[in-house]
């Protein structure tokens, strides 16, 4: 049968991760040394997992509401409340789905008409392109500078907007970059939204992995943006939670009320067992939060310190778990390098461009790794730049 | 916690530019500081972490509880200085609870250091009793997981 045709050309066109290629090419290798992977080396902390594994003991296996558990929409906006100063009602602004990336599909879903223009910084993490396009939308590319440390410029933004936009889709702290936007990027950014009238899609899963005492910034809490964002957060990146597959959406009612909808007919509930531990995360994971953010702080330094040494200049990432260091200075294009980097030193990395075509001349290495590995990866990756330089 | 010691106690084998960079330090001050702590006796070694049972050849260790009479002027210090001067004796640990220190013994054989409790330690003035207990296997030794090498495999998949 020829099945293209029975089949929605929308999905059809989206292209597969860009990823994903090399990790296909490490599977099938011995003694490869991964740094593409982009979520946390952690466990869960027990004392998380430990009500997970309670609740199972006392039953409780069925649906959640469809919004999720009172306590736990209690527990978020307390939250957001408490570390980002937005306040958000958890009865009616607050919906708990499956992970950030269901947020994300929601919100697209909800606010794309057939032909409006989602704006999307890139490089980016991948899914905002495919799902703005199974939405119906048409996404336009904002490509983020090293120069500007990737950080997005009101004035790209406001050259990008026409008659069509209808949402901005802010992913900081960035996935792959690591970068970071501060208050006064986000008053920049606020003034061109407001004056322009476009929304804001947040994604703000790495929101408690920013480094050098500066806090994240939500969008949400700058002033005339409250009303027109919808923040997307979640366990996975500060909780070590990816597993259990749990995020949120905070937003203007009337739009969680729609996404709500989607969410009960697509989804019905996120998981129970993930909802409970979720609530003890949020009581008493602070303090697993900062060791964890401690221990990736020394590693980014560690990471950013010596690709800098070896020569591959580095910008200094100040959120995520992700470097970004540019590899022009090799000739190389980022293809290349990663394949090189592979097949020569069984170093895995992935390629900027896998997160847009702006990627080229950059590549991705996740330190969320322990300093063994590390620093073995490293020692490797400084041999082959060696060799590269006396042309082997 | 000190973040130097913190880093230094859980692998000594850093270079002092790694550590410097993990720290966010100049290096100097890194090697300076390390420095300081060696002459205060604050770090009083580096050593590696071994897993004894993989290495061929006889091996026990034993937890000892030892009930004793403290001294009139020195309290438990004097005794457990003559426990401390014992080469078999690793570790010497003044407890709370039902009796007063706990020893780590080690030997090539249990009868080793069944004859080393019978002869020597029982027999220092001031012992009321012993109490021992063969460690039969070693699961995780200073933070390390030392019974299953695998428990470190990365299980992570690539999902996008």
């Amino acid at each position: 049968m020829e099945y293209s045709k029975y089949m929605n050309s929308s999905i059809q066109s989206v292209s597969p991760s860009g990823i994903r290629k090399f990790f296909d090419i490490a599977n099938e290798m011995q003694d490869v040394i991964s740094l593409s992977i982009g979520e946390p080396d952690f466990q869960t902390p027990w004392h998380i997992r430990d009500e997970g594994i309670r609740s199972l003991e006392k039953g409780k296996t069925w649906y959640s509401p469809n919004r999720g558990f009172a306590d736990l929409l209690k527990e978020i906006t307390a939250y957001y409340q408490r570390r980002f100063g937005i306040t958000y009602s958890p009865t009616t602004q607050t919906l708990v789905t499956v992970g950030g990336s269901e947020a994300i599909d929601l919100c697209f879903r909800t606010l794309i008409e057939r032909g409006d223009e989602v704006i999307i910084p890139q490089p980016s993490f991948v899914c905002y392109e495919p799902l703005t396009v199974m939405a119906g939308g048409v996404p336009v590319i904002i490509n983020t500078k090293n120069e500007d440390n990737f950080r997005l410029k009101a004035d790209d933004l406001r050259a990008a907007i026409t008659d069509r936009t209808k949402l901005l889709v802010l992913p900081f702290p960035n996935n792959p970059t690591g970068a970071i936007m501060e208050k006064h990027d986000l008053e920049e950014i606020a003034k061109v939204c407001i004056e322009k009238d476009i929304l804001v899609l947040s994604d703000e899963i790495y929101s408690e992995l920013t480094y050098g005492d500066r806090d994240h910034v939500s969008i949400a809490s700058v002033d005339g943006m409250y009303e027109r964002t919808v923040v997307i957060n979640g366990f996975s990146k500060s909780y070590a939670m990816t597993g259990w597959r749990l995020g949120y959406a905070l937003g203007p009612a009337e739009i969680i009320a729609q996404m709500t909808k989607l969410h009960q007919y697509g989804i019905m509930s996120a998981p129970t067992t993930a909802q409970y531990a979720a609530i003890e995360a949020l009581k008493n994971g602070d303090r697993d939060v900062n060791r964890m953010r401690d221990e990736y702080d020394m590693r980014r330094r560690l990471v950013v310190d010596s690709f800098n040494d070896m020569g591959l200049s580095c910008f200094e990432p100040l959120g995520a778990f992700y470097v970004f260091p540019c590899i022009k200075s090799t000739g190389l294009s980022s293809d290349e390098f990663c394949t090189r980097l592979i097949m020569e030193k069984h170093v895995a990395v992935v390629p900027g461009t896998a997160f847009g075509a702006c990627g080229d001349g950059f590549v991705r290495v996740s330190y969320s790794y322990s300093l063994k590995h590390l620093k073995i990866a490293l020692q490797r990756i400084r041999e082959f730049l060696e060799e590269l330089k006396n042309g082997n | 916690m000190d973040k130097l010691l913190q880093l230094l106690s859980k692998n000594s084998q850093f270079t002092t530019g790694e550590i410097a960079a993990m720290l966010g330090e100049p290096e100097d001050y890194i090697k300076a500081q390390i420095k300081e702590y060696e002459n205060q006796g604050i770090i009083k070694g580096y050593q590696a972490v071994v897993n004894w049972e993989r290495i061929d050849g006889s091996y026990v260790e034993a937890l000892i509880e030892l009930k004793v009479t403290p001294k009139k002027e020195t309290g438990f210090d004097e005794m457990a200085q003559m426990c401390m001067a014992f080469e078999e004796v690793e570790s010497v640990y003044l407890m709370a609870g039902v009796y007063d220190f706990a020893l780590i013994v080690r030997g090539e054989t249990m009868q080793d250091i069944a004859m080393f409790i019978a002869k020597k330690l029982s027999t220092i003035d001031g012992v009321i009793s012993t109490g021992t207990h063969f460690i039969m296997r070693r699961y995780k030794d200073r933070g390390m997981n030392v019974f299953d090498d695998d428990a470190q495999a990365d299980e992570r998949s690539l999902i996008l």
